[in-house]
């Protein structure tokens, strides 16, 4: 027997990649749970100073 | 709070060091919270969730070198990692962004000694980058793959370390090999060489000392010529590799997932974002060490492969804010309220907010001004809505901080009030005002008040604005039906829209049918075939083979492309498109490429393997040389997928037989992420690596026995003749500078031909013109994996657009013409970037001028050029503009 789908989906971890996981699919019509164990979401990337090539802010 | 950009920006107790938690001491932030917000009895608490997919993004850990004794790390207060170093150079960082040594400190500092050691941190003269630290390495550390980030990093820290310390800063970077193969990573080299002056030396420095009297750090490296260099430099930063935390492989163990030995998950290249178990996928630094872009490309792709898998229950569970219906305001007299916020102590702290709030209630119009702590709180965003509804108000201003980030949040406040959201006008008097203004709070706080009455002057007449539905097509047209492009089809097409891909050939495949194998081993012809039977049994998919694209109209949501197939032109209708076009092989012009059948390019040598070829048996010895075309005055970029590829291509010469000699000689060997493991692998079956400069290429001369290849030996440094049978050249990838298609759809190529991304970190998969995307080759050399990976990050980012498909609206703040005061001049539709404004075709203005509301983004070039005054930006219209002018003037 084939078991029902759930229309949703957990990301785990709220860095750069979470976060847009999360988004694409928030936008796509799936229902998202993002789970971060620290108390903030931005990752590493929200540390940084300035990303390469283009010495954009990081944040 | 870990820094002062978190979001949420809200304090956390750390558990592990709170007095309170663990001695059940202290207490005081209880006592001192004005809100309240501490609750020491919040405990754990087990929530179960029942979800279709899981996507693993747990990211890493930046490796701690504290057990190298040679770099001594944790005993040299100047010796710190490169994630220091990017908070040191961080304006919020402990330094404010100030690039100081830091003082040897006591082992138990007290607090007046600590003062008068800080007054002796100097500025540095000298800063060393160590590349390598904790990658690339199995001596010192079990990490064997290449962290594929650092050597970017590096070259970024020592560039921004010269514009903060100035040009005088001597900034060295000790390298193995310099591994730039993304998108505009080798000009960012080649510039921080060149144009910054930073010195890059190729060593690895054996061992750290300490000037115990100066702190000054002395090292001791060998040179490229082999001599033994000493040198002392004020700090040295140690690039640290990316790690996976034993959490994350405890979570892998835990959820059944197979890893590779370093800890990353293993994916197949064909899949490059699924887990070896069902439902659950992969994305970012723990699907392989990556860089911002590509862990983008993977949070794309992980989402659209997790989405596939549970199309048919898609929009099952997502809900739907129910809309409140807007309230009529044209016509009323204004009722403002003006609302001024503390952002904590911010703006506050600074800014007298009281005085500024008092002063905000006697200007025109204003029945209410408040004041908040933080005005984007949820609990002062819901007394908002029910104080414009108590008080009646129709438009509303915010005092507070950047519209960037905040003002669709407030808009958003109002909408739920029942408020138009253009009826909203917000001043930033923190970045503006309480931020560079802190030595001075009187003048700040007038500069408050006077940015207050400007916008309250603004907001006085703004106007509801309407934003047009867009309607979209639900068909999806892909150029190019190579791996990326098939990709793309595939999901898109499993989410249930139509997808049309357009092939110049006449079959599918692209380029990967002339490649044997990917990096990991997968036959790609068997894969390949696999694919291409997948895309022409879907019945949502059309493959038009042998077809051209010869003109595309229209905009987002409503394309209309013409298509020529065999001479016959047909029309095809879609909302969106994905340019998947690919990059091709260099002819080399150089090493006598063309003048003997025993010198090949990479690709005829993959044709070799896979036909199983005989004369390779008989190979005694091989030569590959890297770099042909690539990373050269003309072309300067590398090609990404080289190295990898011939290092791959020499161990199976080794394998068919281990006699046979084989040689690389390269320039740097760019095995990034765990591909270095291949390059472990080919230095230990016997592959000799030879280094060549650019300046002293490699000679061929053929001969009839053999081919002789001249080069000087960079650990000898002599000339070396090596004799081979067989010559395969690393031909640079080269993009199809397809400027037509590029105008076609508005879209930029770069100085090379490849097609130009939105954003280069955060829109890799798509492009600045709405309702276009990219994939593949086109956009930078890739190799299998990540075609594919980028090919799905396009689809799921054309779905984000394709599910609005009720909900897609025009920006309210668009140019709009006053027809009666239109001469026809033409200058608006000649300057617009955007082809928004046009001719009336016909009816009683015919010839004058119209915008396209679709089309327009509001940028207000036409309404600066109107010589009739007749173009108007909606919510920034010149009364609103001249009225803040003019409300400046006045005194507070």
């Amino acid at each position: 027997m084939e078991s029902k789908k759930t229309g949703s989906v957990v990301v785990i971890g709220g860095g750069i990649s979470g976060m847009l996981s999360a988004l694409d699919l928030a936008n796509s019509g799936f229902y998202v749970y993002l789970v971060e164990k620290g108390p903030s979401i931005g990752g590493v990337m929200a540390q940084l100073d300035k990303t390469f090539p283009t010495n954009d802010c990081a944040m | 709070m870990e820094y002062p950009q978190a979001v949420p920006l809200k304090y956390a107790i750390n558990p592990d060091v709170c007095l309170k938690l663990t001695k059940d001491k202290c207490g005081t932030c209880e006592t001192v919270c004005p809100a309240d917000a501490i609750d020491y009895t919040m405990t754990e608490e087990v929530l179960t969730i029942t979800a279709g997919s899981i996507i693993l993004a747990p990211g890493f850990k930046p490796f701690d070198p504290s057990k190298f004794d040679n770099y001594q790390y944790a005993n040299f207060a100047n010796v710190v990692t490169s994630m220091e170093f990017e908070r040191i150079l961080s304006a919020t960082g402990p330094t404010m962004g100030h690039v100081t040594t830091f003082p040897k400190l006591p082992a138990q500092p007290k607090k007046k000694k600590d003062k008068l050691l800080a007054q002796k941190r100097k500025d540095p003269k000298k800063i060393a980058w160590f590349q390598c630290v904790g990658s690339r390495d199995v001596n010192k550390c079990d990490n064997p793959y290449c962290s594929s980030v650092c050597c970017m990093y590096a070259v970024k820290e020592a560039i921004i370390a010269k514009e903060h310390a100035g040009k005088d800063l001597d900034c060295a970077i000790f390298f193995m090999d310099m591994r730039t193969p993304g998108k505009e990573f080798e000009k960012y080299y080649e510039t921080a060489k060149h144009k910054h002056g930073i010195n890059f030396i190729r060593s690895r420095v054996h061992s750290v000392t300490e000037d115990p009297e100066t702190g000054d750090l002395l090292i001791q490296y060998v040179d490229e010529m082999g001599q033994i260099v000493k040198d002392t430099y004020d700090m040295i930063v140690l690039s640290v590799g990316l790690e996976i935390s034993r959490e994350t492989r405890d979570l892998a163990k835990k959820l059944d997932i197979d890893l590779t030995e370093s800890g990353f998950a293993k994916t197949a290249s064909f899949e490059p974002v699924t887990t070896s178990r069902d439902g659950i996928y992969v994305s970012g630094v723990f699907n392989n060490p990556k860089d911002i872009p590509e862990s983008v490309l993977d949070a794309s792709a992980a989402a659209s492969a997790a989405g596939d898998a549970l199309a048919e229950v898609r929009n099952t569970l997502t809900k739907e804010f129910p809309a409140v219906p807007e309230t009529n305001v044209v016509g009323d007299r204004p009722n403002i309220g003006v609302f001024i916020c503390d952002c904590g102590s911010n703006i506050a702290g600074v800014v007298d907010c009281p005085n500024v709030t008092e002063y905000a209630a006697t200007l025109p119009y204003v029945t209410v001004a408040e004041e908040t702590t933080y005005a984007c709180s949820q609990d002062a965003q819901d007394k908002m809505v029910e104080i414009i509804k108590e008080k009646g108000l129709n438009r509303i201003v915010v005092a507070a901080c950047t519209p960037k980030t905040h003002e669709p949040l407030f808009q958003e406040t109002l909408k739920n009030a029942g408020l138009n959201k253009y009826l909203f006008e917000m001043t930033n008097i923190r970045n503006h005002n309480s931020w560079v203004h802190k030595n001075n709070p009187d003048i700040a706080t007038d500069k408050a008040k006077d940015l207050v009455r400007m916008a309250v002057a603004k907001a006085a007449l703004a106007q509801p604005l309407k934003e047009e539905k867009i309607n979209v097509n639900a068909s999806v047209m892909v150029v190019g039906g190579g791996l990326a492009g098939m990709t793309a089809a595939r999901s898109l097409a499993s989410q249930g829209y139509e997808t049309h891909i357009i092939e110049k050939k006449d079959c599918l495949g692209g380029e990967a049918l002339k490649l044997w194998k990917t990096a990991q081993g997968e036959n790609v012809q068997q894969e390949l075939d696999a694919l291409i039977k997948e895309i022409t049994s879907n019945d949502k998919i059309v493959v038009h083979t042998n077809t051209t694209l010869e003109g595309v109209d229209g905009f987002v949501g409503n394309f209309t492309s013409q298509l020529k197939t065999n001479g016959k032109t047909t029309a095809l209708e879609h909302g969106v498109a994905v340019l998947a076009t690919g990059a091709k092989a260099l002819e080399p012009t150089e090493y006598s490429f063309g003048k003997d059948d025993r010198i090949l390019r990479t690709l005829d040598l993959d044709r070799m393997f896979k036909e199983n070829d005989p004369k390779l048996d008989t190979v005694q010895s091989a030569v590959f040389i890297q770099c042909v075309g690539s990373r050269e005055p003309q072309r300067p970029y590398c090609s990404r997928v080289c190295c990898t590829h011939s290092v791959d291509n020499a161990i199976a010469l080794k394998e068919k037989n281990p006699e046979t000699d084989v040689f690389i000689l390269y320039r740097d060997i760019r095995t990034y992420g765990e591909r270095e493991l291949l390059y472990k692998e080919a230095r230990e079956k016997g592959v000799i690596f030879i280094r060549y400069d650019v300046e002293n290429k490699p000679e061929v001369v053929v001969e009839k026995e053999s081919l002789k290849i001249t080069l000087t030996d960079h650990v000898l440094n002599k000339p070396v003749t090596i004799h081979a049978d067989l010559l395969t050249l690393a031909a640079a990838l080269v993009p199809r500078k397809d400027e037509r298609l590029a105008n076609f759809f508005k879209v930029p190529l770069n100085d090379e031909g490849f097609f130009v991304e939105k954003h280069a970190k955060l829109g890799p998969a798509e492009f600045a013109t709405d309702g276009v995307f990219i994939a593949g080759s086109a956009h930078y050399p890739k190799p299998v994996n990540e075609a594919i990976t980028q090919g799905r990050a396009a689809a799921s980012r054309a779905l984000t657009l394709l599910a609005k498909k009720d909900s897609l609206f025009t920006s309210g703040t668009i140019a709009s013409v006053d027809v009666e005061k239109c001469s026809a001049c033409g200058v608006c539709v000649s300057i617009c970037p955007y082809n928004a404004p046009s001719f009336m075709a016909e009816g009683r203005f015919a010839g004058r001028a119209d915008v396209n509301a679709v089309l327009c983004k509001g940028c207000g070039l036409c309404v600066a050029s109107c010589r009739s005054g007749a173009i108007h930006l909606r919510g920034f219209d010149t009364n609103q503009i001249l009225s803040q002018i003019f409300a400046l003037d006045e005194v507070s």
